[in-house]
């Protein structure tokens, strides 16, 4: 295995006109709580898209330790463990049901499935509908059905859009909790704040391209700014988008 | 194996506990056959009505026996002879209330008038009439009769509607859960994103096309258990003929064909309501012009060319073949294959169009 978790190396893919990604390259550490930030259609989520085997790139290729992401590979897909939108469940399945089918997937066995309920504390609302949880509770339990089978490499899309500042903080913990454990862990998301609590490094995206790659304090400190939102917005432009 | 059976129990608990999709696909083409099988079975040869105006010496002078064994096809009301009656009698024609009056004309003659509105039933009050006409004329000779009429229909005498409706409702039904079910499922999994999870997860594409493909089975024999035990209640009185258990077999290899034709509209459609109603775009003219609720015969000649490239049209023959005509493997088995290869060739059109999600 080589040293790192991700190696993404000069990713390109085109939709029609539009460049999405334009030659994206960034490495992430094994163990490394990792962040992906960028405004709306920087080319994030075609990025990840392409790292977490989705889709195919144009050019360039991405490794997840230190298997190639394309073609699907079962054996690799084992290995990590995607977190999608809150929406991604199995309709009119209880939460309870909706991680056993994860772990039966998986061939986990269900009595690791209801733990993993009972980490994310959704273990009361177990016999709850998906569409009846809380935007917290489907956040959270969404975490837990990517997280189901133990997996080396976590991906979360923007877990924590459109929660109270309590959920927030509480996933945070459990976020932490994971990286903690050993797991590498790549996030999205639109705060900055919670880029900067949580990553060890960022990279920060926009018209396809990783544009700056480092710790948040590093970041702040090389461009003489206060916060991680100055940096990004020194980087990105103040301009509306899309 | 693992993955197969833990989707399979998803999709079926999420089918399930929708109760809009299992009244649209189990209890509605249920009310169907019970509507229909009601309409079709009351009395199919009506009864003439005819008002008796006055005295009129052939219906006056009919035996008991006669009378009763007419009592079937003729009903007959005595009024009385004067001309107000006469004119009462006559609007009642007009108005349809009644089918005939006759009354006593000149001589030997028996008036018998009739309204043009309803041709069946004038020309049933007609030959009714006569034949009682006949049969006095023929009394009159004094002779017994040189020739005699016997008559009896060619299907089995049990042949009531339900023999037709059932298998054809039944189709119908089978039709709609393929359809539906795919292409509904097929939107709401792209649209929530678990088609795009389950690629992230190693399932094999075969597990969760074999869930889908066995829920629909699932339902589709369950539809054709409730279909058959209901209309085999003597309520209804349906008789199966001896090969009706492949109509299994001819709903199986139906439900490929319908869920084949559910994907390609799945596969096309962005939301639920644009694969909703082309599905009822598809299905629902696709039922008329099949012959599964009403015979076709007397359709005009363009309508059964259509109806000859519809899947439904082969499904519901060969289910009305093996289920109440008695026939066997060589009405089902070249449905089978062409239904197999329908589903073969649109599935192949439907992969050049699925997309496993919206962007």
């Amino acid at each position: 295995m080589t040293g790192n978790a991700i190696t993404a190396e000069g990713l390109r893919k085109r939709y029609g006109e539009t460049q999405a990604v334009d030659g994206a390259t960034f490495e992430v550490r094994h163990g490394e709580f990792y962040g992906i930030l960028g405004p709306n259609g920087a080319g994030k989520t075609t990025t990840l898209e392409i790292v977490e085997g989705l889709r195919e790139p144009d050019e360039g290729t991405a490794t997840l330790l230190g298997e190639p992401s394309w073609p699907r590979n079962k054996t690799l897909l084992r290995r990590i463990g995607v977190q999608l939108q809150a929406s991604a469940f199995f309709e009119r399945l209880s939460a309870r049901e909706q991680i056993h089918t994860f772990a039966s997937i998986y061939g986990v066995p269900t009595a690791r499935a209801d733990e993993m309920l009972e980490t994310v504390g959704l273990a009361e609302k177990s016999r709850t509908r998906e569409n009846k949880l809380s935007g917290g509770q489907a956040q959270r339990l969404s975490i837990a059905c990517a997280l189901v089978h133990d997996p080396e490499l976590v991906f979360l899309d923007e877990p924590t859009t459109g929660l109270d500042p309590q959920a927030r903080r509480n996933l945070w913990d459990l976020l932490r909790t994971i990286n903690s454990e050993g797991r590498t862990v790549v996030l999205t998301t639109h705060y900055m704040d919670e880029a900067e609590v949580l990553c060890d490094r960022v990279a920060i995206m926009d018209e396809g391209r990783v544009l700056r790659v480092g710790a948040p304090a590093q970041l702040i400190e090389e461009l003489g700014v206060r916060s991680l939102e100055d940096v990004f917005l020194q980087l990105t432009g103040r301009e509306y988008r899309e | 194996m693992k993955s197969f059976l833990s989707l399979s129990r998803a999709m079926a608990l999420g089918l399930l506990r929708d109760r809009a999709a299992v009244f649209f696909m189990l209890i509605f083409p249920l009310m169907f056959l019970a509507m229909f099988g009601a309409l079709f079975d009351s009395d199919s040869t009506p009864r003439a009505e005819v008002v008796q105006i006055g005295n009129v010496k052939v219906f006056d002078a009919m035996p008991d026996s006669q009378r009763s064994a007419l009592r079937g096809v003729l009903k007959i009301e005595k009024t009385g002879g004067s001309a107000a009656a006469r004119r009462d009698a006559l609007a009642q024609v007009r108005k349809g209330d009644v089918d005939a009056a006759v009354f006593q004309g000149d001589g030997k003659a028996v008036e018998l008038r009739y309204s043009a509105a309803d041709s069946a039933s004038a020309g049933n009050v007609r030959a009714v009439v006569n034949s009682v006409l006949q049969q006095a004329n023929q009394a009159a000779t004094g002779q017994p009769p040189a020739y005699r009429l016997a008559t009896k229909q060619v299907e089995d005498e049990s042949v009531k509607p339900i023999q037709f409706l059932t298998p054809g409702l039944l189709s119908w039904a089978v039709a709609m859960g393929g359809v539906f079910g795919s292409a509904l499922n097929l939107v709401s999994w792209r649209k929530k994103r678990i088609l795009r999870r389950l690629w992230l997860s190693p399932v094999t594409a075969g597990s969760v096309v074999g869930a889908r493909v066995g829920v629909n089975l699932a339902l589709a024999f369950a539809q054709t258990a409730i279909f058959i035990g209901l209309a085999t209640l003597p309520m209804y009185g349906l008789r199966l003929t001896g090969h009706w258990w492949l109509s299994l077999p001819l709903v199986a290899c139906g439900t490929l064909a319908f869920m084949s034709m559910g994907l390609l509209i799945g596969s096309w459609a962005k939301t639920e309501e644009a694969a909703n109603g082309l599905a009822q775009l598809i299905v629902l003219p696709m039922a008329f012009l099949s012959g599964s609720f009403f015979p076709l015969e007397i359709a005009p000649a363009w309508v059964r060319t259509v109806s000859d490239f519809l899947p439904l049209t082969h499904l519901a023959e060969a289910m009305q073949s093996v289920m109440t005509r008695g026939e066997s493997w060589g009405a089902a088995l070249p449905v089978m294959g062409g239904l197999l290869l329908f589903a073969a060739v649109v599935t192949l059109i439907a992969s050049r169009f699925f997309r496993w999600d919206d962007a």
